[in-house]
């Protein structure tokens, strides 16, 4: 049961996904709806796992007064505060003016920003303490980003018009022709290569022979 | 412990300082903002000069520069001329070719992080569409998508020319809010959106709404627009929507993800791209409409020069090192 | 209402900001906050959009009875949260790695295989009697030479079963030339989107809060 019912579910879901490709008709067309929309409840109820996990571990550390429990105390009362203000919005509870709306711009809106915001500063930092042309692939990396992060803003081209560049070999040229070609080539290599190793996994795990997901025992 | 202190206390005055004393905005002069260009110039020489002589700034130096090359750009009065390049070109002329009536989805695959990028291009999309006449159908793979749309949309309808139409929604442009599922939504929609969109944004049931009430499928789209901010995103509407089902698709990108979206561009799975900050300010300017893309070019010049002023420091510094090793190992 | 929600959300942004210089109880605070906000927005945003108005709805207003199928393997993958019956939640994970797997093997393949090396390789020369001798624009012939040779240097770098000598070798290094650009213009790109990042919430700080900026 623990093993071989999985194994089912999965090559019957993963068959019946390749034939309605090949056979967008009564009964995989059905099938495909079907599907298409327990994967979707199955989805928001994986989502719910987590968000439940995180009470979870969170009450947990507060329980045992783990070190910086104080913190778990605030995921747990920010969590409570933005799911009852949802919830007794009702269905529209996210309106323009609502709590919810509230919420979402002046506390999540902020702070999911300006975390990402941080990667700015590091990614500088980064840049002038590892960023050495040591050796000629280095250098090509190098120099690609140069005229991308010049040609890319209008400050390129400011340079390149006192410089009387001709059109050709303005920065923004150089940066277009790199994106368009050298990088659409490297780009659709990688795209290829992973592609093929998605391919053969997907292959693997409808045939059973990749059972990583089903855990250990 | 003090000094952390002492350091917040400065934050906190300087606010309230900034907050209640400055309450005019503040513009720098052309002669002004050349002095503040000069002076940063020569801190980074200064730094140069330090950095040959082999003592690395700390990082919190790099920080402030970052800090300075964004911020004071906002009040310098900067003319800059904005290149469009051919991938947003072709955007705009796909959308160009809309007849009034045509019916647009748009997908909102981001969440706040990403805004400062895909908002502007958003903003411009909506304006262009309803100004064209199109009808804009909503939706988002991501839940704080259709709420990104619905911030873009208010700030469009305020727009004289927009609020002029009295455009009606549920007529002119429908919300449908956000579905779980990644790309077996975008599958899903192919055959059937209802199914995936029970009732919209504001809980309206489908059919009940008449910009949508015929939109059965996918093949009843005119043109697809996709804003993405990374999975699910532009690569799922291509295979799906596009590769699938054959809807005509143009995307507006994260600059991270922008790269990856060259091979589809070149093999024409996508009509046209709009890559990052850079993108939405050319699609701004294609539209003939100023937004916050083009305002904030200055200090993406800035900080982009900044990055490669410290790039070359570091690497001046590494071979001007690397030359003294050689030389102290010769003798 | 809007005015204090400025002043809070300034706060978190300068808390976050504050980890700069080092953590510290005020980036923690705002950590906090942020995780249990968003794992409160995405529970309920769910709740709404997926459990009400996809499952309730479609079956109270639709009855679309087969719905119940989903929801009761949804149930089952919230069983993981019980560790004696957790094992069963291997049931919908099951259902949703088979729907992935699946779903993937066709659409990469023909997605971003099939049509790439379509697109890859391209006619050059025209084959219509009285045309130009060329299919496209010079320009445009030759950036489609480079593309096919860099698609096929870069996965001839990729390929690792073969060792990198000889012919074989001299294309895998053109190719890791290709990747090496393409990873420079990448690096260029990622540079772009934390500047835009950081400019979005220097222009809130500095025009939405302190209304410094025209």
């Amino acid at each position: 049961m623990r093993r071989e019912v999985p194994l089912i579910i999965t090559a019957v879901v993963g068959i019946v996904f390749v034939i309605q490709y090949f056979i967008p008709h009564y009964p995989f067309n059905k099938l495909n709806g079907w599907f298409s929309d327990w994967f979707s409840i199955i989805g928001a109820c994986a989502i719910w796992l987590g968000a439940l996990n995180l009470l979870k571990i969170s009450a947990d550390k507060v329980y045992r007064k783990r070190s910086g429990w104080g913190y778990s105390v605030v995921i747990i009362v920010s969590f409570f505060v933005m799911a009852v203000i949802g919830w007794l919005g009702g269905e529209s509870f996210r309106d323009f003016g609502t709590s919810f709306d509230w919420m979402y711009r002046f506390v999540y809106t902020p702070l999911s920003s300006t975390m990402f915001a941080l990667l700015a500063f590091f990614v500088a930092s980064a840049s002038y303490r590892a960023f050495r042309a040591r050796n000629l692939e280095a250098t090509l990396l190098l120099l690609a980003a140069f005229f991308v992060m010049i040609g890319r803003v209008p400050v390129g081209d400011a340079i390149g018009m006192k410089l009387q560049l001709p059109d050709a070999i303005m920065p923004s040229s150089i940066a277009i022709w790199i994106m368009n070609v050298i990088n659409a080539a490297g780009q659709r290599a990688i795209l290829i290569g992973i592609a093929l190793g998605i391919v053969s996994t997907s292959l693997r795990v409808i045939l059973g022979i990749e059972r990583a997901h089903l855990g250990g025992d | 412990m003090k000094k952390e202190f002492l350091v917040y206390l400065g934050i906190l005055v300087l606010a309230i300082i900034f907050y209640f004393v400055i309450t005019e905005p503040v513009t720098f002069s052309p002669a002004v903002s050349l002095i503040i260009i000069a002076l940063i110039a020569l801190i980074l020489i200064f730094i140069f000069i330090r950095t040959i002589q082999g003592s690395f700034v700390g990082r919190r130096t790099v920080f402030t520069f970052v800090a300075i090359s964004v911020v004071l750009p906002f009040f310098m009065t900067i003319e800059q001329a904005i290149r469009t390049s051919p991938e947003v070109q072709a955007l705009y002329a796909a959308v160009e070719e809309l007849k009034p009536g045509a019916k647009v989805l748009v997908s909102f695959d981001y969440d706040p992080p990403s805004a400062p990028e895909l908002q502007p291009m958003a903003e411009t999309f909506f304006n262009l569409c309803l100004e064209r006449d199109l009808n804009v159908i909503i939706m988002g793979l991501w839940p704080q998508g259709p709420q990104q749309a619905e911030l873009a949309m208010q700030k469009i309808l305020d727009e004289p020319e927009i609020a002029a139409k009295n455009l009606e929604y549920g007529v002119d442009y429908v919300n449908l809010g956000f579905q779980v599922g990644n790309e077996f939504v975008i599958q899903r929609m192919g055959d059937n959106i209802a199914s995936m969109f029970q009732t919209d944004y504001y809980g309206t049931p489908y059919d009940s709404l008449p910009l949508v009430r015929n939109v059965r499928n996918l093949s009843n789209i005119d043109f697809s627009f996709n804003l993405s901010a990374g999975y699910p995103g532009t690569v799922e509407w291509v295979q799906v929507a596009v590769d699938r089902y054959g809807v005509n698709l143009g995307a507006g990108n994260t600059a991270v993800q922008a790269p990856q979206m060259y091979p589809y561009l070149r093999a024409g799975q996508l009509k046209g791209l709009l890559g990052g900050l850079n993108g939405a300010a050319e699609f701004e300017k294609i539209a003939g409409r100023i937004g916050k893309g083009t305002k904030f070019m200055v200090s993406q010049s800035f900080s982009h020069v900044i990055v490669i002023a410290f790039i070359i420091i570091g690497n001046a510094a590494y071979f001007l090192g690397e030359k003294r090793r050689k030389q102290k190992a010769a003798e | 209402m809007d005015a204090i929600g400025l002043w809070i959300g300034a706060f978190l942004t300068l808390g976050i900001i504050s980890f700069l210089y080092k953590d510290n109880p005020w980036y923690k605070l705002s950590e906090a906050i942020f995780v249990g906000v968003s794992a409160g927005y995405w529970f309920i945003t769910l709740f709404w959009d997926s459990i009400y108005s996809k499952f309730y709805i479609g079956i109270t207003d639709k009855g679309d009875y087969y719905l119940i199928v989903g929801a009761i393997l949804g149930f089952l993958m919230l069983l993981r949260l019980v560790p004696k019956i957790g094992w069963i939640s291997r049931w919908p994970l099951s259902f949703i790695v088979g729907a992935i797997s699946g779903f993937y093997l066709i659409n990469y393949f023909s997605s971003n295989v099939m049509r790439q090396v379509a697109n890859t390789v391209m006619p050059l020369f025209s084959t219509e009697y009285g045309q130009s001798l060329f299919t496209a624009p010079i320009g445009t012939i030759v950036a489609n030479i480079i593309v096919a040779g860099g698609t096929f240097t870069g996965l001839v770098y990729f390929f690792f079963s073969k060792e990198h000598k000889g012919a074989f070798g001299v294309t895998a290094r053109i190719g890791i030339w290709v990747i090496m650009i393409t990873f420079g213009a990448t690096f260029g790109y990622t540079v772009m989107s934390r500047m835009s990042l950081l400019i979005g919430r220097m222009d809130f700080i500095f025009g939405d809060w302190l209304g410094l900026i025209k």
